[in-house]
C-alpha cells in the first residue's frame, strides 16, 4: 500500500479518477459509449480527442522543463503552425487535393522544427535564460502568426486536411492516434536510447554533465526542437478541427495548461526526472476539467475561478509537505495541550 | 570547568528512513564549556544525529532536553530559537551580501523598520573583534573572503543568536593548517565562555588536539562516550570502524612497475591560464601516480583542470600520447582517456536526482553517445560489480545517490571514472570528508591500478596521503609548481620545505 502511495502516477491518477466519478455523479451516463455510423461516441472519447493538442503540447514541454528550462512560446508556435498551413492550403488552386493538404502539412512541421530550432539556439548557443528566451517567440510569435494570416481568420474547405482534427480510424477520433504516435516517439527516444539519462543528468546537474562529458549543446537544442514540434502538430490539430486559421487566438494560453500539466504529473520545475505518462494525466485531468465545468453548467464568466480553484486543490493534495502537515494535524488533534507545551518548552 | 548537569542530553533516540534504520537507540551529552568530538564512519549517523538535533528530521522515539526541558525542534528555525546553532562543512552563508550584513540577515537592527546600517556594521565588527579575534572589513561582501574567514563569519552568525550549543560540522575540512589554528583558538575562547561546542571532524589530530570527550557511533548505534585523554588513536579508529586497522604501508616502489615511460601519457609544455597557475611543465607517464602538494590556493586544482580541458588553457601546450591537444574539452579529453574527478563532489560530480546505477554508468553512456544505449541487464552488472569492487553502502544499484553518505558518494563517482577505463586518471581530494577506512581503500585501489598501467595526477591536503601514493610529486606554492621531487627523496620533510619556500 504505502509502495503504491509512493508511486509518482498515484497521485495524478486518483485526482484523475475522482474527477471522472464526480462527473459520473453529476451525469450517470458519463462514461457510456455509443456507437453511431460506425464512429464511437461518448464524453470520454471526447476528453481523449478533444485533449489531444493539450496532450501535445505538454509532451513537448516536459523535456523542456526535465532540462531546467521552459517553452513558454509553445502556443505562439500552435498559432503559426495553423496559419502557415492554411495559408498554404487556401492558395491552392484545388482545396480537396491531398497533394495540397500534405505539402501544408509537410511546410507547418519543418516551421515548426525550425522556430524550436530557433528557441534550442538561444537558449544553449547565446546562453540566455530558458523564461526569456523562449518569451521573444512568445511575443514576436503572435506578431508572425497575424502577418501569416494577415490579421485575418483564414477559413478553408480541405476535406484531406480536416481528417487530421476531425476525421476517424478504426471508429476511434484521428487525432488519438497523433498522440499515441508522438508519445510512442518520445518514449522511445527516451527510454530506449540514453537520450532521457542525458535530459535527466543536464537538467539536474548541468556542471558535472559537463565534466561527464554530455554534450549538453545538443540535448537542450533537441528539447526545444521536440517541444516545437508537438506544439506544431497540435497546432494543425486544432486549425483542422476548425478548418480555420485565427493567428490572435489559436493556442492562446497553452503553454500555460502545459506548464500545469507537466507539474501534475510529477516532474519538477527543477528539472532532473521527468515522467512522460505522467503529463497525459496531467493533461487529461486539465481536459477533464474543462469538460466538466460545461457539463455541469458552471457560468461562463465564473469558468476560470472554478478551474483555478480546483487546480489550487490538486496542486495541495500532491505538495507532500501540505499531505504531512494535515496528517500530524490529524495524529495529534486530540492533544492540543500537549502542541503547546513543545511550542513554549 | 565542567558543570555536572548536562545541557544537552539526548536519550534512546531513533530514526529510520524507508528502509533503512539511521539512528537506534542513540544516547549524547554535551556539558556547558566543553568540545565534545562526534566520531564514526561515513554513515554512522553523526550527520543524521545533528539532523535530528537541530529539527531538519523528526524524532521517531527518544528524548532531547536542553537545559532540564524537554525539547522538540520541528525546523532549524525552532532550534535556534532554543539555543541550537549549526555551522555546516559547506558554508551556508549568502556569498553575495557583505559580512555584516550575513551576521545579521533576518534580524536587522531597525527603526521603525528601516535598516540601521551604520548600527549594523558597528556591531558586526564589534562582534568578529571581541569574540573572535577577526578584524576585517564587514561592509565586503563575504566572497571576497577565504574560506576560512566565512567559516568564522557563519559561527559569529550562529553566536549573535545567543546560542547555548554550536554545533560545528566538518569545519576544518577545507581549511588550511593556519586557518585551522585560528578556528581552534576561538573554539578555546568560546569555550572559556561557557558555550557547549559538539565538533564533527575525520582529523584525528584535531580531534585529540582540541576536544575534551569523544561520543563513537557505528551503523546508526552508540558504542560510547569518553574522556579524550583516556582513548588512544589506535582504540578510537578501531571502535569506529569495529575491527583493528590495517595500516597501509608507503607503497614499494621500484622496478617492479616495469611501465612505459617513452612517451608520456599527458604532458604540459609551459601549459597556464592567466590568474589561475602560471605556466608550468609536467609529464605522466604510464602506471605513474603523480602527486600535487601544496597549500590550499596554491593552483593544485588549477593545474589539474587544465589536462581535462575543465577549465581551458590560454598559454602552453598540452600533449596527450604525444599528439598535441591543447584546445581540449571535458569531451575530448574522455575519447583520449583522460578522466576527471572533481574536489566539489556535490556542484561537479553526482547527479542528485539519479540512482547510483545511472551515476555510474553515465559517463561511460556520454563517451557512447545516446544511441548505442547500455542495455538495462549490462547496467546491472556494471552497477552491481562496482558496488562489490569498491565496497559501496548501501549494497543498491537502484538507491538514489543523495541518499548515500559522503563517502561512498565519492566511490560511485570513482566507479563513473574507472568503468571509462581511463589512461590517466585525475583526482582532487578523492579522500575529503570521507572516513578513514573509505580513505584507506582509495588510496589502495590508487596503487593496485597504477601497477596495472593506469596514470594518475592525485590531489590530497593530507600531506601523509600525497607521501604514501606518489612517485613522483611536484609541488605547489603561489599558483606555481616550485619543484619536482622523485625517489628517493620523497619524505615529508622535503617535501614540507618546498612548499614552505625560503
Amino acid at each position: 500500500m504505502k509502495r503504491l502511495v509512493r508511486h509518482h502516477l498515484f497521485w495524478p491518477l486518483a485526482v484523475w479518477a475522482a474527477l471522472l466519478l464526480f462527473n459520473l455523479l453529476y451525469s450517470p451516463d458519463f462514461f457510456s459509449i455509443v456507437v453511431r455510423n460506425g464512429h464511437l461516441y461518448g464524453s470520454l472519447i471526447d476528453i481523449l480527442n478533444f485533449g489531444a493538442p493539450l496532450i501535445l503540447v505538454a509532451l513537448g514541454m516536459t523535456v523542456v522543463i526535465a532540462t531546467e528550462g521552459i517553452d513558454l512560446s509553445v502556443g505562439s508556435v500552435v498559432a503559426i503552425s495553423g496559419a502557415m498551413a492554411c495559408l498554404w492550403i487556401s492558395k491552392g488552386a484545388d482545396q480537396n487535393s491531398p497533394g495540397l493538404a500534405f505539402a501544408a502539412i509537410g511546410l507547418a512541421v519543418l516551421l515548426s522544427l525550425a522556430l524550436g530550432l530557433w528557441n534550442g539556439l538561444l537558449v544553449s548557443g547565446a546562453g540566455i535564460q530558458p523564461i526569456i528566451a523562449t518569451l521573444i517567440l512568445m511575443v514576436a510569435g503572435r506578431g508572425i502568426a497575424q502577418l501569416i494570416t494577415s490579421g485575418q481568420i483564414i477559413t478553408i474547405s480541405s476535406k484531406p486536411y480536416s481528417y487530421i482534427g476531425t476525421g476517424s480510424l478504426a471508429a476511434l477520433p484521428f487525432s488519438i492516434f497523433v498522440v499515441a504516435a508522438m508519445f510512442g516517439i518520445a518514449a522511445l527516444l527516451t527510454r530506449r536510447t540514453a537520450l532521457g539519462l542525458f535530459i535527466e543528468s543536464v537538467g539536474n546537474n548541468p556542471r558535472a554533465s559537463r565534466l561527464i562529458g554530455i554534450r549538453s549543446r545538443v540535448v537542450l537544442i533537441s528539447v526545444y526542437v521536440f517541444s516545437g514540434l508537438c506544439a506544431g502538430i497540435a497546432g494543425l490539430i486544432l486549425s483542422s478541427n476548425v478548418a480555420s486559421a485565427d493567428g490572435n487566438n489559436a493556442g492562446l494560453w497553452y503553454e500555460l495548461d502545459a506548464i500545469l500539466a507537466v507539474v501534475i504529473g510529477g516532474t519538477s520545475l527543477n528539472g532532473g526526472r521527468f515522467y512522460l505518462t505522467g503529463t497525459v494525466i496531467g493533461a487529461l485531468i486539465i481536459q477533464t476539467l474543462t469538460t466538466t465545468i460545461y457539463v455541469i453548467g458552471v457560468p461562463p464568466e465564473i469558468t476560470l475561478v472554478v478551474k483555478a480553484f480546483v487546480v489550487l486543490v490538486v496542486c495541495l493534495i500532491q505538495s507532500e509537505t501540505f499531505r504531512n502537515k494535515i496528517a500530524e494535524r490529524w495524529r495529534t488533534r486530540h492533544y492540543p495541550a500537549e502542541r503547546e507545551v513543545t511550542r513554549h518548552a | 570547568m565542567q558543570d555536572n548537569e548536562p545541557i544537552l542530553q539526548m536519550t534512546g533516540i531513533h530514526k529510520r528512513f524507508p528502509g533503512v534504520t539511521a539512528l537506534s537507540g542513540v544516547s549524547f551529552r554535551l556539558f556547558p564549556g566543553e568540545v565534545h568530538a562526534l566520531m564514526g564512519e561515513n554513515g554512522a549517523g553523526k550527520s543524521t544525529l545533528i539532523k535530528v538535533l537541530t529539527g531538519v528530521y523528526s524524532i521517531d522515539e527518544g528524548t532531547v532536553t536542553l537545559g532540564g526541558s524537554k525539547v522538540a525542534a520541528r525546523s532549524p528555525l525552532e532550534a535556534q530559537a532554543l539555543g541550537i546553532s549549526t555551522v555546516y562543512q559547506e558554508v551556508n552563508l549568502c556569498p553575495n551580501l557583505t559580512v555584516a550584513e550575513n551576521v545579521f540577515v533576518g534580524r536587522e537592527p531597525r527603526r521603525f523598520g528601516r535598516i540601521l546600517w551604520k548600527e549594523m556594521n558597528r556591531k558586526a565588527t564589534e562582534l568578529l573583534r571581541e569574540r573572535l579575534h577577526l578584524d576585517i572589513d564587514v561592509t565586503l561582501p563575504l566572497q571576497d573572503y577565504s574560506v576560512a574567514v566565512q567559516q568564522l563569519v557563519a559561527i559569529a552568525r550562529a553566536l549573535n543568536i545567543s546560542s547555548k550549543v554550536l554545533i560545528l560540522d566538518e569545519p576544518t575540512s577545507s581549511l588550511d593548517r593556519g586557518e585551522v589554528e585560528q578556528l581552534f583558538r576561538v573554539m578555546r575562547k568560546l569555550k572559556q565562555e561557557g558555550l557547549a561546542i559538539l565538533f564533527v571532524t575525520h582529523f584525528l589530530d584535531q580531534v585529540y588536539e582540541i576536544s575534551d570527550r569523544i561520543t563513537i557511533l557505528r551503523n546508526g548505534e552508540f558504542v560510547g562516550e569518553y574522556p579524550a585523554a583516556d582513548l588512544p588513536r589506535l582504540e578510537l579508529v578501531s571502535r569506529m570502524i569495529g575491527k583493528e586497522v590495517e595500516l597501509l604501508e608507503r607503497r614499494i616502489r621500484g622496478e617492479a612497475s616495469a611501465a612505459d615511460r617513452t612517451i608520456p601519457v599527458a604532458a604540459a609544455k609551459g601549459l597556464g591560464r592567466k590568474g589561475a597557475i602560471e605556466p608550468f611543465d609536467l609529464a605522466i607517464h604510464q602506471g605513474e601516480v603523480v602527486g600535487l602538494a601544496g597549500l590550499l590556493g596554491s593552483g593544485r586544482t588549477e593545474a589539474a583542470r587544465l589536462f581535462f580541458g575543465a577549465d581551458r588553457s590560454d598559454q602552453g601546450r598540452l600533449e596527450l600520447s604525444g599528439a598535441e591537444a591543447t584546445s581540449i574539452s571535458p569531451r575530448s579529453a574522455l575519447d583520449k582517456g583522460i578522466a576527471f574527478c572533481s574536489e566539489n563532489r556535490k556542484t561537479e560530480g553526482i547527479i542528485e536526482d539519479l540512482t547510483v546505477r545511472e551515476n555510474i554508468i553515465l559517463a561511460l553512456q556520454a563517451t557512447r553517445g545516446w544511441f548505442r544505449a547500455i542495455s538495462r541487464k549490462r547496467q546491472d552488472e556494471i552497477a552491481l560489480e562496482y558496488i562489490r569492487l569498491l565496497n559501496i553502502n548501501p549494497p543498491d544499484p537502484e538507491q538514489l545517490i543523495r541518499n548515500l553518505s559522503g563517502g561512498n558518494q565519492q566511490k560511485v563517482i570513482l566507479a563513473r571514472w574507472l568503468l571509462t577505463q581511463p589512461k590517466l586518471l585525475i583526482l582532487d581530494e578523492p579522500t575529503r570528508g570521507i572516513d578513514i577506512g573509505a580513505k584507506a581503500e582509495i588510496q589502495k585501489l590508487v596503487m593496485t591500478l597504477s601497477e596495472r598501467g593506469m596514470a594518475f595526477l592525485f590531489i590530497s591536503s593530507e600531506l601523509e596521503e600525497v607521501l604514501r601514493v606518489s612517485d613522483r610529486i611536484a609541488v605547489l606554492r603561489d599558483r606555481r609548481i616550485v619543484k619536482e621531487i622523485a625517489e628517493p627523496d620523497i619524505n615529508q620533510q622535503n617535501v614540507m620545505q618546498a612548499i614552505a619556500g625560503g
